[in-house]
């Protein structure tokens, strides 16, 4: 992945941030993200991103769950080990009640989390670039994406008119990569500037 | 304006004049500096308490549960006492991150992390039990199922004790990735504020590179609500299944329809006690009175106040039905072995009356649910109710049930048995001394996200028309 040039504003009021992005969308330019320190109700529609699809994924692990403690305790009763139980018959559908339960539940939310991690690129080692470090902890940080035909200065000019209280602009990798924190580590690949 | 507008009737969750900022400081402070001594003579108690455990517990697996006194009639002692008992307390924290995440209720997010943790450190120590009451521990692994060389074997899928297995250990790992999912954003906090390359390198790695993308935080909220409405059913079900334990049974007693509401309603109350005689001391020790309040302190006295209620009225049916099956042996269970205080186990019966009925009630009046020195001591007292009521339940029952020639004398815990559970409560301390110094004790996020409408110095900014023009604001905000 190649590296892309960004412009940042960072806003500490979520009250502003809104209109201003309004503004910027408006304006044309690409919101590459907003990092903020907390989930901001309304942001994701505000900057255009769909809705996540994640609890239908939940679901669906879900009943598969269902389906394998299910399918596993009735070939198990009345095929594989076809033992009685106190009279009870082989396949005793309330007596399995309680595991096919815990199963959808446990298939369900290891799958979601872990689906979780695998979108957001997320896993120990991982490390991303941050374009403010007070993004998790009181700023709302804006990260436009520059295109050829970006201006800049024009850009600066108009986040700061609209509430921004640091505007600066940074080269970085937008992906992830392996890594730790406590080393400034390049990329295993050789990165460089696309031309604006 | 903010986005969303919360009432002047309503206390404020977060006290004193706060800024995001604040709120970071404030809560990551405690893992920067370097801990107090008391810290230190806490945490050195609780190490040598766990260790005494696992000596405890070396003596079980050579020697075998005869080490614990108990014998062919009270097959059932401390050690199941123990389990339901870690069990129970282990639900306040999903009740409060999951159940109160449903409701909406503002004040679970200034408790709930340590809550959480508190359930994850409690199902620990409630697992202990199961497994070295095996006896033969090396061979626990038969609990699984998996195709095998031994026929295959399967275990009984028609027993509540296999059941419990499979609730135990997936509220177990339900809990932990609501907790961790939960912490990551917090870590990320920790991390970009650290100055030192361990602190960078620690908390880079457990934050799994989290930073702050809206679109993570739109699949974050969504992850949370889901696993809010997965972990409200299975809270439910983990203390039903383990009352079918003795429910399915035969034992006087025991086969009683009511265990399961019972039972979740007994796990709250002593799960909220527990956790307010944790949070008492971690507020005051690590300053954070600001986040939780009066207020949350309140807000679960009135949890205890009802379920307590619960419990003593399940008590009362208890009693009433024993009376009413006309069954002897169910009567003999309930006035003799239990409600008569001069029968062997007597003492313990009303103990439990005294401390989970009676006693709780003081929770009615607004005064006594904001005393903190009361609730600390309430929250005590009402433990060691819960405790009472699991060993009546067991030991009770069992000790003579039917025929009179396979009664027993008077079973009491040996010293390895009373040493296990001590190690619990070391194995438990252990982790929350250590969950107290290395992780954020309040969910900074979620905080922050409540602060515009529920923080002190934002709530009086924010609506002045509710103070002064109470009919412009009805006129207003009616729909």
């Amino acid at each position: 992945m190649a590296k892309k040039k960004f412009v940042v504003g960072s806003f500490d009021n979520e009250d502003v941030l809104f209109p201003a992005v309004k503004k910027v969308r408006t304006a044309g330019y690409k919101i590459h993200d907003v990092y903020t320190p907390f989930p901001v109700h309304g942001l994701d529609h505000a900057i255009g991103i769909r809705e996540t699809s994640l609890h239908t994924a939940g679901f669906i692990y879900g009943i598969t769950g269902t389906a394998t403690a299910l399918g596993c305790m009735g070939w198990i009763f009345t095929t594989d080990w076809p033992v009685n139980i106190g009279g009870k018959p082989h396949f005793a559908l309330p007596a399995f009640i309680p595991i096919t339960f815990e199963l959808t539940v446990l298939f369900s939310a290891v799958g979601m989390v872990i689906t979780f991690c695998y979108l957001c690129q997320m896993m120990p080692f991982v490390k991303k670039h941050h374009f403010s470090l007070r993004a998790t902890d009181d700023l709302f940080v804006m990260v436009i994406e520059c295109t050829a035909k970006t201006n800049v200065d024009d850009l600066k000019a108009f986040l700061t008119n609209n509430g921004a209280i640091d505007v600066n602009v940074q080269e970085a990798e937008p992906g992830w990569w392996f890594g730790r924190y406590d080393k400034d580590q390049q990329l295993i690949r050789d990165t460089y500037v696309q031309p604006v | 304006m903010s986005l969303k507008y919360e009432s002047q009737l309503r206390e404020p969750l977060v006290d004193g004049d706060k800024n995001y900022h604040q709120v970071t400081v404030d809560i990551c402070t405690p893992i920067e500096v370097k801990p107090s001594k008391l810290w230190y003579v806490g945490f050195y108690i609780s190490v040598a308490l766990l260790l005494f455990g696992v000596y405890s517990v070396y003596r079980e697996v050579v020697y075998g549960t005869g080490q614990w006194n108990l014998n062919k009639t009270v097959g059932w002692g401390w050690d199941i006492t123990n389990f339901v008992w870690w069990v129970g307390i282990g639900h306040a924290g999903t009740l409060i991150s999951a159940i109160l995440l449903l409701f909406r209720q503002g004040w679970r997010t200034g408790v709930n992390r340590a809550a959480e943790a508190m359930t994850i450190f409690a199902v620990m120590c409630a697992g202990q039990f199961p497994i070295f009451h095996m006896g033969r521990v090396w061979m626990g692994f038969f609990v699984m199922p998996y195709p095998n060389t031994r026929g295959p074997v399967w275990p009984n899928f028609d027993s509540p004790l296999m059941w419990d297995v499979f609730a135990i250990s997936t509220y177990f790992t339900v809990s932990l990735l609501f907790w961790y999912s939960g912490l990551l954003p917090d870590f990320a906090t920790v991390r970009d504020r650290a100055k030192t390359k361990l602190r960078k390198l620690l908390y880079g790695i457990a934050s799994f590179g989290w930073t702050g993308s809206t679109k993570h935080w739109q699949r974050h909220e969504s992850l949370s609500l889901v696993l809010a409405g997965l972990a409200t059913p299975l809270v439910l079900s983990v203390h039903t299944i383990v009352s079918f334990d003795f429910a399915t049974s035969v034992i006087p007693g025991w086969h009683t329809t009511i265990f399961p509401p019972y039972f979740v309603a007994g796990a709250i109350f002593s799960g909220f006690a527990m956790t307010q005689s944790l949070l008492i001391v971690v507020r005051k020790v690590l300053h954070l009175e600001d986040y939780i309040t009066i207020g949350h302190i309140e807000a679960m006295n009135k949890v205890i106040v009802l379920t307590g209620s619960i419990v003593g009225c399940a008590y009362l049916t208890e009693l009433f039905m024993a009376f009413y099956s006309q069954n002897k042996y169910e009567a003999y269970a309930f006035f003799y072995s239990r409600g008569n205080l001069f029968s062997p186990y007597g003492w313990s019966y009303w103990g439990m009356m005294a401390c989970n009925v009676l006693s709780p009630q003081v929770f009615w009046f607004r005064k006594l649910r904001r005393n903190v020195t009361l609730t600390f001591f309430m929250s005590i007292i009402v433990n060691t109710g819960m405790w009472f009521e699991r060993f009546v339940i067991i030991v009770t029952s069992i000790y003579r049930d039917y025929l009179p020639s396979s009664w027993t004398v008077y079973y009491s815990p040996s010293i390895w048995e009373v040493g296990f559970y001590l190690g619990t409560f070391g194995l438990f301390f252990t982790c929350f001394f250590l969950f107290a110094k290395y992780f954020p004790v309040i969910a900074t996020a979620e905080i922050k996200a409540i602060l515009k409408t529920s923080g002190e110095n934002y709530k009086d900014r924010m609506t002045p028309i509710e103070k002064e023009e109470p009919a412009e604001f009805v006129h207003q905000f009616a729909h």
